[in-house]
């Protein structure tokens, strides 16, 4: 049995590796349209034509482009991801600690939200359409209609402004002791933690009700066994593989997509680092990041595929 | 009057101002000599500056592609950073004059062309080496170099040639220049070891603080140089920290919360829901920034002066103040120049919102159609809806102004100083000299204006290479005369920079120079116990 699983994996892991050169094409082509120039963008309003043509000499921005493509690539390959253009810092060092820091954050949403949404939804089905269903269903959507940055502002006045109990803003650093990092992420994590919950928490419902429709539940619901254990024993097992590959997503947009969360709480992300380099038109970083950000989203979908297969004996025992 | 008092009694507490001094100028505002004597006590009880502790700033404007390099050196982050570790020749006062620091005197020759620096005895870079003459002659080499990337560049072209005598620093300049002492308190001309050239990053000079947290766009700090040279006047925390906050509700939620003692650029809209909050006070002081409409005095169809002078008739600066900027600032008269500089002339007509005129103007101009302006929300805050508003006062004059919103991305690259008619923003530079030398003459790079005039050019350096003051202040009215009347710009207003400081904080003293008491903020403030 082990054998055709080990080769589905290698597959998988295969096809995630071509489609992240594709990726890298692509990402490459999107930098070199993007408007404006290097030299200006990082100069700004201050720049003399003078400190331009200088600075333009010094960037090497005068290749053409497939030749700066391949030399990306190669460094890449070689785990070179260059110098930043604007502050001439070692790109994977910066990327190391920022990319740290946000999965230190997605992580402790990860913990909270991920189980918290499961059992809501198990609950909600267990209560469905009465009024615990309601109520639940109810909070999850109201919290994810409200843009993040309004939910993220409510906690600041409340937790930070009004009560003081926690710290408005979660700026982290290298040294910082584990348990005060903790507290300084509090916010943000419960901030995103409201975000994705409600899409898990209906995802999971969703899931569930569909495989309650089927034949065996009503074989168990027969047999005379507590609607809580059908649930548990008999439908959650058969709708993992899409209440994964939700989850999955969610996971990924707290990696990816938490730019604006980061700029309330000046919480020093992967989000807020790319920002900051579109704007000055730090096409490494830009690259850098993107590339990360690619590899991330790839990897979290090929673990959803794999968690799908192995959940489905049908899947897992091909003909 | 009560402002005038205040700002004369933190003089007093930040040391500047003597007993004799400060009863002399009370006494002018009509303050008994009893209640004087009174403040002048209190004033200086509450203002012993107290040593220890950690002060923190959250500041705007910081990106994690900022650098150390002072030549670099361009956004607020890292200005306010420089003034704790950096140390300069000399640095402007609240009132405009300057102080000397590193050079400990300036002299010239009659001709303002040869300028002899002498350079303090006994001050200490970080590393532990003496500040010497051939650093601070290195330093205007780096900022000076044709290749280099400095901002001071411009300002530094004036040199001709730089040698070391003894203790001293010659310059001998090109032209004439009176205000040369003045472009020595430039923020990127940081006295560096060997002026930087060996590591222009390294954030070594021999200001209050020692670089000990370098983090762009998160967070810097640093540590109290023991052997900084006036340690009584600066540096009175044990350490400071910069935390980078570029969004405006977190950084006043901060504030709230106790995480930083100060913050920067509170928008004017909030001002009055932050004065509520206790222990906060706003600390706001008019500058030299100003928010200017340009117009390409040589381009169609600007580059006739009835029309110019019809689009400046049609601009209701009072209102605009009012709604923009909410009265923190003050009204602007269509040249670049206002009393936060030294040698300005206040005797000079205010020009108003007077739609029949302007509606003449624009008849006789002959102009028809409507006219294109650019805006964008990154030329200032609120710059989209100043245009708006225009565009309403100009209906009123017949005038048919047609604004187009321009993203903020690539607006300083693509529009600004590019399209003939746009909302910009000016930070005003120290000296009337510098402020027209740097984009009213002809030659300039940022002549955003297209200001082409070489008698206004040869003004310009007459009033450049004049030490006698009253003759200069004659010869900047002149100037201003004419940039009022025939120049290519509209001023509505001057910004003021509203900062605010926390519950403790003591020893604030404003500074029209820049925003954080010209960067000082955490240098010269402390917590009162």
């Amino acid at each position: 049995m082990s054998s055709p699983i080990l080769k589905l994996v290698a597959q998988r892991l295969a096809l995630g590796v071509v489609l992240l050169f594709a990726v890298s094409v692509l990402i490459f082509a999107g930098t070199q349209i993007l408007p404006g120039d290097v030299a200006q963008s990082i100069l700004g309003q201050a720049a003399t034509p003078q400190a331009l043509a200088n600075l333009r000499e010094q960037l090497g921005l005068d290749d053409p482009a497939y030749v700066r493509y391949f030399r990306w690539l190669g460094g890449v390959l070689t785990g070179d991801l260059g110098k930043a253009l604007t502050s001439g810092q070692d790109i994977a060092t910066s990327i190391g600690g920022r990319l740290e820091n946000t999965l230190f954050l997605a992580g402790c949403a990860a913990v909270v939200a991920v189980p918290l949404a499961i059992l809501l939804g198990l609950l909600a089905v267990r209560y469905r359409n009465g009024p615990i269903d309601k109520l639940i269903s109810g909070l999850a959507l109201a919290s994810t209609s409200f843009p993040e940055f309004f939910i993220g502002y409510l906690l600041v006045y409340f937790f930070a402004v009004k009560w003081q109990i926690f710290p408005a803003i979660s700026t982290v650093f290298d040294g910082m002791p584990f348990l005060q990092r903790l507290q300084a992420v509090v916010l943000p994590a419960a901030a995103l933690t409201l975000v994705v919950l409600a899409h898990m928490m209906r995802m999971t419902r969703a899931a569930i009700l569909n495989v309650m429709q089927s034949a065996y539940i009503e074989t168990a619901e027969l047999k005379g066994l507590r609607p809580i254990d059908i649930i548990r024993k008999h439908a959650f097992p058969n709708a993992i593989a899409p209440v994964v590959n939700v989850v999955m997503l969610n996971l990924a947009y707290l990696v990816v997509g938490v730019v604006v969360i980061e700029v309330i709480f000046v919480y020093p992300g992967m989000g807020q680092y790319l920002v900051d380099h579109v704007t000055k038109r730090d096409v490494p970083v830009v690259q850098a990041v993107g590339l990360v950000f690619a590899a991330v989203y790839i990897l979290l979908n090929i673990v959803a595929d794999i968690a799908a297969i192995l959940a489905n004996p049908r899947l897992r025992h091909p003909k | 009057m009560r402002d005038e008092t205040d700002y004369l009694s933190k003089l007093v507490t930040a040391g500047r101002l003597s007993r004799r001094d400060f009863l002399g100028r009370t006494a002018a505002l009509g303050v008994s000599a009893a209640l004087a004597n009174t403040m002048f006590t209190d004033a200086v009880k509450a203002q012993t500056p107290q040593k220890g502790g950690v002060l923190k700033a959250g500041l705007q404007g910081g990106e994690s592609s900022n650098v150390l390099d002072p030549a670099l050196n361009l956004s607020q982050v890292n200005f306010n950073f420089g003034k704790c570790w950096g140390e300069l020749l000399v640095e402007l006062n609240p009132d405009g004059s300057l102080e000397n620091r590193i050079a400990e005197e300036i002299g010239s020759t009659p001709d303002a062309k040869t300028w002899t620096m002498k350079i303090r005895k006994g001050i200490e870079f970080h590393n532990g080496k003496t500040v010497g003459p051939e650093d601070v002659k290195a330093t205007l080499e780096r900022h000076g170099d044709a290749a280099s990337k400095s901002a001071a560049l411009g300002i530094l072209q004036g040199i001709d040639s730089m040698k070391v005598d003894g203790d001293a620093v010659v310059v001998t300049l090109k032209d004439p220049n009176a205000d040369f002492p003045y472009l020595m308190a430039d923020y990127h001309l940081v006295i560096q070891p060997n002026g930087g050239k060996d590591d222009p990053n390294a954030g070594i000079s021999a200001g209050p603080y020692k670089v000990t947290i370098n983090e762009p766009g998160v967070r810097y700090g640093g540590e109290k140089y023991a052997n900084y040279w006036q340690g009584d006047k600066l540096g009175h925390a044990d350490q400071v920290e910069i935390i980078v906050i570029n969004d405006a509700t977190a950084r006043i939620a901060a504030l709230q919360g106790g995480q930083v003692n100060m913050i920067n650029r509170v928008e004017p809209k909030v001002v009055d829901l932050v004065k509520r909050v206790p222990g906060v006070t706003i600390q706001n002081v008019s500058g030299r920034g100003f928010y200017p409409f340009n117009m390409f005095c040589d381009t169609a169809p600007f580059d006739n002066n009835d029309l110019r002078m019809a689009l400046k008739l049609a601009m209701d600066r009072e209102d605009m103040l009012k709604r923009i900027l909410l009265g923190y600032g003050s009204v602007g008269n269509d040249f670049p120049i206002n009393e936060a500089y030294p040698l300005f002339s206040n005797d000079i007509e205010q020009r108003k919102f007077d739609p029949e005129k302007a509606a003449e103007f624009y008849k006789k101009s002959g102009h028809s159609g409507s006219i294109l302006l650019r805006t964008s929300d990154v030329a200032f805050p609120g710059a989209v809806d100043a245009a708006q508003l225009y565009q309403q006062t100009c209906a009123q004059c017949g005038i048919t102004i047609e604004v187009k919103r321009e993203p903020g991305d690539g607006y300083w690259s693509e529009v600004w100083n590019k399209q003939p008619f746009s909302l910009s923003y000016w930070g005003g530079r120290p000296t009337q000299d510098q402020m027209y030398s740097t984009a009213y003459v002809s030659s300039a790079d940022w002549n955003d204006t297209r200001w082409k005039r070489p008698e206004f050019d040869k003004m310009v350096v007459a009033a450049r290479g004049e030490l006698d003051q009253d003759k200069r202040k004659k010869m900047y009215r002149d100037m201003a005369m004419i940039m009022r009347d025939e120049g290519g710009l509209i001023v509505p207003f001057f910004n003021q920079y509203i900062d605010a400081s926390g519950k403790g904080v003591e020893g604030w003293v404003s500074n029209p120079a820049q925003e954080m008491c010209n960067g000082y903020a955490l240098a010269m403030c402390w917590l009162a116990a």
